[in-house]
């Protein structure tokens, strides 16, 4: 048995309740036990006092990159967590782009059983939509599903054909899952390796324009409409596009979306000097975009957060920019980047991050976690608002340090991130598990 | 105080450059004109430097001139081309550069089809660098030597007219000398079909015309840049039959301007394409003065980067009279 675990006076933000103030944390047998001033510690039970910290529930991540099975040497399901739980991520999805793809019952349950063997952060897997992530031949959601899948995906590459895109949305409904897109039509991207615009121009490199996502976001948003299934669109970049969500959830379309961290916070600029850690699909845009999307995260037009975390070995990262793989890791450094550009700079109140980065995706993908209300799952994050630190990737517990931010001074961090009940990061004394 | 220090270590590129540093390695061009008309054309500045042309990509008239320069200036060279090279089996870009870096040479002139790649490489190694070429960045020399042109057909740069027609999209030459136009005064504009023209060039303080006809009743100088014949078959354009009737530099367009339009082409010209025989080998046509005074410019960019000082390039060349 684990032991209970009090955590006494810190600030409690429960935004699945409206709930922001000064409050005790009682957590038994894997569950909240209760929320509330003054609470007595049971026999046995940890007891810390997290005055001055902030208690939330556990951050969830709809979109990681895990590269388990195929490229262990970047990342696993066990080092992905660990980055997770140090990043106050309690529940992470890993999408299927691994080598084999995970386009199947036995794969899927295969990720499970590393996610439980590691016992840090959930681990759950995203099926792929077709098999092989090939655009041609739906995936079996259903045997998915039941081994643990929690959402299908071809992310890494856009569904390409709109009949597929709709034949998956229709066959998700009987599974109530969503269906995730990753918005790129590769006839206008193709080649493209950042944004098309002033900066590209100069650098000489081929851009992607803004169109290439926002055309495949109007046919997503078509799709879910005429389908009555569930489009959830992955990392949006442009303004653009948060226009035509925005139009589509006013009309009542079952649409959601997601931004990460970078698009919130940095431009095409970041290309300058030719820095492959700002080489990313889709790529980093204009400052109307990050405003765009700011506004959009603000107001609910995107629903949540999610990294993105896209691990790649150093020596890739070192090439000329056309040679460079996308990508950039992200779970070690999403809530204080948030944090920091967000919340610091007064355009996000904290309960709202909090909302943006854990009820909300929570709901996205029907998971647990996301609530601190009695009886909820017991993923639990605890944040030094006040800590100032400065990103060094040498010391992620990610395998991989391909992050735009090196170097970046932050403020906010995880001090104790809890899974199920049982501590599974503190950053005060033992460190991660 | 020596001009390596003047220029940087490396050139990769005109876009960071003073007008002052381009003034410079112009000026320096000058007295080495004259080497390559001596009965004997070498001289001694660079006796005992190793210099390695690392190609990339196919080149003739720039590798030649490159070599020529190096030659002339009395530098042991080496030409490494990617067919053949340990390049074609597999070896990172950052591999090759340690691997020269480890010989001790002690220049490299590279050219890439990656735009970034030579600021890659100067990063990474001690040895000066010179872009020969990177992808659809910069080719920086290519300008200078356009620009050297420019000043000796019409004794200056500032206040002149000068339109770079056709491929601006995938040309390196294009922004090279958009930079070095700008840094030294002159009016650039940019003419072609809008396939072929990148977004956001009007913000870099060009005129883009859409018609050639325009474009020559402005200019005072075109530089025509080569239509790479790739651009037809991935649809940029839906022929070269009709490139040349929408966008030719023809006699019969030029004749309309009162001016005598100075005529430039990078090479290698695609005749009756982009550009009519008539035109290129006219009265106004300066296509193979760009080709001489490649090689003077190369000598001059190499001669600083050694670290000679631009006072005494004469004297430089005159080490072996």
């Amino acid at each position: 048995m684990i032991p209970p675990i009090l955590l006494q006076g810190g600030r409690v933000i429960d935004p699945s309740r409206d709930l922001d103030g000064a409050a005790d944390v009682l957590i038994q047998d894997g569950k909240i036990a209760s929320v509330g001033r003054g609470l007595a510690a049971p026999d046995g039970a940890i007891v810390r006092n997290v005055k001055g910290k902030v208690v939330t529930p556990g951050l969830v991540d709809l979109h990681v990159h895990l590269r388990e099975p195929g490229n262990e040497d970047e990342e696993t399901v066990a080092s992905g967590a660990r980055a997770a739980a140090a990043g106050g991520f309690t529940a992470i999805c890993a999408m299927p782009n691994t080598d084999p793809v995970t386009d199947n019952q036995a794969a899927v349950g295969f990720i499970v059983r590393q996610s439980g063997r590691a016992g840090l952060a959930r681990v759950h897997p995203i099926g792929a939509v077709s098999i092989g992530q090939k655009g041609e031949r739906l995936a079996e959601f259903g045997e998915m599903v039941s081994a643990g899948a929690v959402a299908v995906s071809d992310d890494g590459k856009p569904v390409v054909s709109s009949h597929l895109m709709r034949t998956a949305l229709e066959y998700a409904r009987t599974f109530n899952i969503p269906v995730a897109d990753h918005c790129e039509d590769p006839t206008l991207a193709g080649g493209g390796v950042m944004h098309e615009g002033l900066v590209a121009t100069r650098l000489g490199l081929k851009g992607i324009p803004a169109a290439a996502e926002e055309i495949i976001v109007a046919r997503d948003v078509l799709l879910a409409e005429l389908t009555g299934g569930h489009v959830h669109l992955c990392h949006m970049s442009a303004r653009g596009s948060v226009a035509i969500i925005r139009e589509a959830k006013e009309r009542g379309i079952r649409v959601t979306a997601e931004v990460t961290p970078h698009h919130l916070t940095l431009t095409d600029y970041a290309c300058e000097e030719y820095d492959t850690h700002a080489k990313m699909n889709p790529p980093l845009r204009e400052a109307a975009d990050v405003a765009a999307l700011r506004g959009a995260l603000k107001d609910g037009v995107i629903d949540c957060i999610a990294s993105d975390h896209a691990p790649h070995a150093y020596d890739e990262k070192e090439a000329a920019f056309d040679d460079a793989p996308f990508g950039v890791v992200g779970l070690e450094t999403a809530f204080a980047v948030a944090h920091t550009e967000l919340v610091e700079s007064g355009v996000f109140t904290l309960p709202e991050l909090i909302r943006r980065m854990s009820t909300e995706p929570a709901r996205v993908f029907h998971l647990a976690g996301g609530s601190l209300a009695p009886g909820a799952v017991a993923d639990v994050a605890v944040f030094d608002p006040a800590a100032k630190w400065s990103v060094d990737p040498t010391t992620f517990h990610s395998k991989s340090h391909n992050t735009p931010f090196a170097g970046r001074a932050l403020t906010g961090r995880a001090v104790l991130t809890i899974v199920a009940g049982a501590i599974v990061h503190d950053l005060d004394s033992t460190g991660t598990r | 105080m020596n001009a390596s220090s003047t220029l940087g270590k490396d050139l990769t590129g005109l876009e960071h450059m003073t007008p002052d540093q381009i003034r410079l390695i112009l000026d320096t061009a000058e007295p080495f004109k004259e080497v390559s008309e001596r009965p004997i054309k070498k001289v001694p500045a660079l006796r005992g430097k190793t210099i390695v042309n690392l190609f990339f990509e196919a080149s003739t008239r720039t590798r030649v001139s490159f070599e020529f320069a190096e030659k002339r200036l009395s530098a042991d060279t080496v030409n490494v081309a990617a067919t053949g090279s340990s390049v074609s089996k597999g070896e990172t870009l950052v591999d090759t550069a340690r691997n020269l870096e480890a010989m001790r040479i002690d220049m490299v002139v590279i050219r890439h089809p990656s735009s970034g790649a030579a600021e890659f490489l100067g990063n990474r190694i001690a040895s000066n660098v010179i872009n020969a070429g990177d992808g659809k960045h910069e080719h920086p020399t290519q300008a200078l030597l356009d620009l050297l042109t420019i000043r000796d057909k019409h004794g200056k740069i500032e206040g002149l007219k000068v339109c770079l027609v056709g491929d601006v999209l995938h040309s390196r030459v294009a922004r090279s000398n958009l930079w070095g136009l700008t840094k030294l005064g002159a009016e650039v504009a940019v003419c072609g079909p809008w396939t072929l023209l990148p977004r956001g060039i009007e913000e870099l303080g060009v005129k883009v015309f859409g018609r050639i006809e325009e474009a020559i009743e402005w200019a005072d100088v075109l530089n025509v840049l080569r239509l790479q014949l790739e651009r037809m078959e991935k649809g940029f354009i839906p022929s070269l039959r009709e490139y040349y009737r929408v966008f030719g530099v023809t006699p019969e367009r030029l004749e309309r301007s009162p001016k005598a339009i100075t005529i430039m082409h990078p090479g290698p010209m695609n005749r009756g394409v982009e550009i009519d025989s008539r035109v290129a080998d006219g009265p106004h046509s300066v296509i193979l003065d760009q080709v001489t005074n490649g090689v003077a410019v190369r000598m001059a960019v190499l001669y600083l980067l050694a670290g000679g000082r631009a006072e005494l390039a004469d004297a430089a060349k005159r080490g072996s009279e």
